[in-house]
């Protein structure tokens, strides 16, 4: 290479990166910081840094909502991981694949909208749906269909089943973020599926396996990886998701569906009394970054991450 | 009879896919409904109107129960939609052009710090933005930019640049170098190179990129929540949020008009771009 173009290289290697690495340094990578340093303060709307060193950590110890919340974020994840982001997931892509190709693009199309809805709408929808007879939509349907004695309300904390001890107000957060949740999953999916090499799929059939058999011993074990992988990374979405939350029941009645992030935020933020714990607040979302770093080392080491990071292919000196 | 068992075999799927999408699709034909009718008894409307869309020639939304005052208006529907756009389209134009600049430089320099930046943004998309929400605040509080859709503008492109540069390289990473080599070889800088030869080439996946910013911008709702004091500032989402507030109170036929008028681009990209959207949702940082 001649010498004059390497001279002229650093200068342009600036103007292509700089404006991302100052942005990414003032506004993601100094709140890492900055979020470390403050959950060691009792700082408040004052923004003074009073060091308490560990106290808000022994204060989370000793915090009797702590526990019901943990709990909580716990059976969130689980439950919307499993009955939909994986889950419902899997049914959405299995069966849109098994159906004419147009029709079954449909459907997946019709999953996506609540994720590209703004919060804001797709919480009044759901509001709305839930109100009482004659104008929330569920119920209208239900009345119509003629279950005139049942109703469906938000906030109703009686179990769903006298055999299921979960409240009917947990039953629609989960359904409201389910909704959301399925697509990321039925799109990873159904790539995959559609990949399999149909010769597997007619082997199976040639040796006479049924439907059923077929998506359990051909199609779900040769998407093994994508399915560990939406659980992994699923995961850490639903851990931190509160904002759905926050607009449908804001972790009420009480603390009932209150999770860990909206803890944090309401910690930090909520406009009734004591808030402006940001020292408090902080310290509640380290937990959540720990939670997650530890299970991205995890995933880096499972998915092999460092491949994705190769030396760029065409070496420019 | 083995006729018949067949076709009610292959009609299994369809019930079982008709029977959990129905929910959705009647969620937002509701919503429709009811944006142009008086009441609407679940999907029935009462008495069909367009007096629930008069905020468009008005420019304001009255609070239910405020009679005429005021002080009992929602700030001016124009000032937010245009706070709104621009907040999404400056958020999708920054993140495309910063993003496309530096993942060009990591898919083709190999310049020092590479793997270090490249290992940081990947650490860094496990911090979801709640775990930020106090330091960000902070930080805007010190450079002044507390309660000013800049400052918004400036943290969500922020946020959301490390996904963007990945995605970006990738899209680089899938265009041979020959292209280039014989640009650079006619004497074009590398800037030249970058903007006529290569951008020509990444266009869908800008188009992917710009349109999921942008609807993200759109639909931004906490950080306005809670970097935005201000009325003058505020955004649609905002709007809709206040207006959920005072659920017992509100007018909702009315709800329901502001909200399908905030969704429309939404609406928009769904009919029109809907492959675009297929590509990003999978790269989405979304809530869940």
């Amino acid at each position: 290479m001649p010498l004059g173009f390497k001279r002229i290289k650093i200068p342009y290697l600036y103007i292509f990166i700089s404006p991302a690495v100052i942005l990414i340094a003032t506004f993601f990578i100094m709140p890492v910081i900055l979020t470390l340093l403050i959950s060691f303060t009792g700082m408040d709307y004052k923004l003074q840094w009073n060091w308490i060193g560990l106290g808000n950590y022994y204060r989370m110890l000793r915090d009797r909502w702590a526990q019901l919340i943990m709990r909580n974020t716990i059976f969130y994840v689980i439950a919307t991981l499993v009955c939909f982001n994986v889950g419902m997931a899997l049914v959405i892509s299995i069966l849109t694949t098994h159906i004419h190709d147009k029709t079954g693009a449909a459907f997946r199309a019709a999953w996506l909208l609540p994720r590209i809805t703004p919060s804001t709408v797709y919480i009044v929808i759901w509001n709305w749906a839930l109100a009482p007879y004659p104008y929330g939509l569920f119920n209208w349907v239900l009345h119509t269909l003629g279950f005139s004695e049942v109703s469906f309300q938000k906030f109703n904390l009686k179990p769903i089943h006298p055999f299921i001890p979960l409240p009917w107000v947990w039953l629609w957060v989960i359904l409201v973020n389910g909704f959301i949740g399925a697509s990321f999953g039925m799109i990873i999916f159904t790539a995959a599926i559609k990949a399999i090499p149909m010769d597997y799929i007619n082997a199976a059939k040639v040796d006479g396996a049924s439907t059923l058999q077929t998506i359990r011993y051909v199609i779900l074990p040769m998407i093994k990886w994508p399915i560990l992988f939406v659980t992994a990374y699923q995961t850490l979405s639903l851990l931190t998701s509160y904002e759905q939350i926050l607009l449908f029941t804001d972790g009420g009645p009480g603390y009932m569906t209150e999770v860990w992030a909206l803890y944090s935020f309401h910690k930090a933020f909520a406009e009734y009394a004591g808030a402006f714990e940001f020292g408090y607040g902080a310290a509640l979302a380290v937990v959540l970054v720990v939670i997650g770093l530890i299970a991205s080392v995890a995933y880096y080491k499972v998915f092999r991450f460092r491949e994705l990071m190769l030396e760029s292919k065409i070496e420019v000196t | 009879m083995a006729r018949v068992t067949e076709y009610i075999k292959a009609s299994i799927p369809y019930l079982i896919l008709i029977a959990i999408t129905t929910p959705i699709v009647l969620m937002y034909i509701m919503l429709f409904v009811a944006s142009f009718s008086r009441t609407v008894y679940g999907l029935v409307p009462d008495q069909i109107t367009i007096s629930n869309w008069n905020f468009l020639l008005t420019g304001y939304i009255q609070a239910p129960g405020t009679g005429q005052v005021e002080a009992g208006r929602y700030p001016n529907i124009y000032i937010v939609t245009f706070n709104t756009f621009l907040l999404a389209l400056t958020v999708a134009t920054l993140e495309v052009v910063f993003s496309s600049l530096a993942a060009y430089a990591i898919s083709r320099y190999n310049f020092k710090g590479r793997n270090l930046f490249l290992t940081t943004t990947l650490i860094l998309h496990s911090f979801p933005s709640i775990t930020l929400l106090i330091a960000v605040f902070y930080v805007l509080n010190i450079l002044g930019l507390f309660d000013t859709l800049i400052g918004v503008i400036l943290v969500k492109v922020a946020l959301e640049l490390p996904l963007g540069i990945w995605i970006m390289k990738g899209f680089y990473d899938g265009i041979p170098w020959d292209m280039e080599m014989s640009a650079l070889v006619d004497g074009c800088t590398r800037l030249q190179t970058w903007w006529k030869v290569i951008m020509p080439n990444v266009k869908g996946g800008i188009a992917s990129t710009m349109i999921f910013a942008f609807l993200s911008g759109w639909a931004e709702y906490i950080f306005i929540l809670t970097f935005i004091v201000s009325q003058q500032n505020w955004t649609l989402s905002m709007l809709v949020a206040s207006m959920i507030g005072e659920w017992r109170f509100v007018d909702y036929g009315q709800l329901a008009a502001v909200s399908f008028f905030y969704m429309l681009p939404v609406v928009i990209f769904f009919l029109f771009f809907q492959k675009y959207l297929l590509r990003m949702t999978i790269a989405s940082k979304g809530p869940i």
